[in-house]
């Protein structure tokens, strides 16, 4: 029968533990695998933000140009993940806000009547230009006083002064 | 196409310890010959056409493609923040939203800028005279200066550096020093690229190609 042995006795005594050459390197080469994923994942919710922006990108550097320390790519890692996160809680709040436009958008288009003068705006829905729904009285006041209303677009953006 | 006139791409040397941490790192660069100062109306044309393409929606998505990615991933993997100090293609379409559009400022600028705008890789220029033997890659030591003489600034041990056994030549993405500038009435010219991790062969060379092939106009 075997001797079981504890994990520390698999260690030879007075020996650091410490990683080796080799280990550091591949330490520092999985963490510049993550700072790939991360920057590209970061660079992703930038495009998706656009045109409200409101991502923060930025992540304090090392001085570079240079070879960075086991410790400072570990850091830089923390930092984009930080900046990930909150990234991904301005997209997620962000769409909740546009799925509440949408569901808004329905209603008036469903029934004008009931939300009368009610305004839903392009940007609200996450798209580009400056037009607006808008539920309208049909021929003005005539519309307004027989209960006629439809819900109208409104394109193009104020001309520039 | 290449054609038969184009100089022969030079390999450059990349130090070890670069090496081991980035094997895909290489530095490639040709010696060409200026076919005149003025700036070449049909490049000036290609840099318009190229401006006229770029739109808003673009500079944000620009983060996103292949090479432009690669080069953000690889400025964040040597300590440099790309949103402090901008990738070479972000900034030059940024200069294109700002401006309206790509100004001609002469042969040589006009030949890095369309070379860049064509493959996001950015090509430096030294002058021929001091960089007379294809430039690698290093990381400086102590109390080394970015140039000649004692008014050439320091470099911070372990910065990385282009440089050739006269001492460094360039910063990686950064400054090039003040005695290996193309001069205003420079011939020749050494044009140099580093290929990072991620960025394809074929899109250094093409960039070196292109250069010079708008250097080469007459």
């Amino acid at each position: 029968m075997h001797e079981q042995r504890g994990v520390g006795t698999l260690r030879p005594a007075g020996r650091p533990l410490r990683p080796s050459g080799g280990d550091q390197l591949a330490a520092r080469r999985a963490l510049r695998a993550q700072v790939d994923r991360l920057e590209r994942e970061l660079a992703a919710a930038v495009a998706a933000s656009f045109p409200d922006g409101g991502v923060e990108t930025a992540v304090p550097a090392a001085g570079g140009p240079r070879v960075l320390t086991l410790g400072e790519l570990e850091r830089l890692r923390d930092a984009l993940a930080g900046r990930v996160a909150d990234a991904r809680g301005v997209l997620a709040e962000r769409e909740e806000r546009r799925a509440a436009a949408r569901l808004r958008l329905e209603r008036m288009l469903l029934a004008p009547g009931k939300h009368r003068f009610a305004r839903v705006t392009r940007r609200e829905l996450g798209e580009d230009g400056c037009g607006a729904w808008h539920v309208r009285p049909r021929l003005g006041i005539i519309g307004m006083l027989m209960g006629w209303w439809h819900v109208k677009l409104s394109s193009g953006c104020p001309l520039a002064t | 196409m290449r054609t038969a006139g184009e100089a022969p791409l030079e390999h450059g040397r990349v130090a070890g310890e670069l090496a081991v941490e980035f094997p895909d790192l290489d530095i490639v660069s040709v010696e060409v010959e200026i076919a005149g100062r003025r700036a070449d109306p049909g490049v000036a044309e290609r840099l318009a056409v190229l401006a006229d393409r770029f739109r808003g929606r673009r500079a944000v998505e620009l983060r996103r493609e292949p090479v432009p990615a690669a080069y953000r991933v690889f400025f964040r993997h040597v300590g440099i923040d790309p949103e402090v100090r901008r990738t070479p293609i972000e900034e030059a379409a940024v200069v294109r939203l700002v401006e309206g559009g790509h100004r001609s400022a002469g042969r040589l600028d006009d030949a890095l800028l369309l070379a860049l705008l064509e493959t996001a890789v950015p090509v430096t220029a030294l002058d021929a005279v001091r960089a007379d033997r294809p430039p690698g890659l290093r990381p400086a030591v102590r109390g080394e200066r970015l140039g000649r003489g004692a008014a050439a600034p320091r470099l911070p041990a372990g910065r990385i550096v282009l440089a050739d056994r006269g001492g460094p030549l360039a910063e990686l993405f950064g400054t090039v020093a003040q005695d290996a500038a193309p001069g205003r009435g420079a011939s020749r010219v050494r044009l140099v690229a580093v290929r990072i991790p991620g960025v394809p062969a074929i899109h250094v060379e093409e960039a070196l190609w292109t250069c010079q092939e708008a250097l080469s106009l007459a």
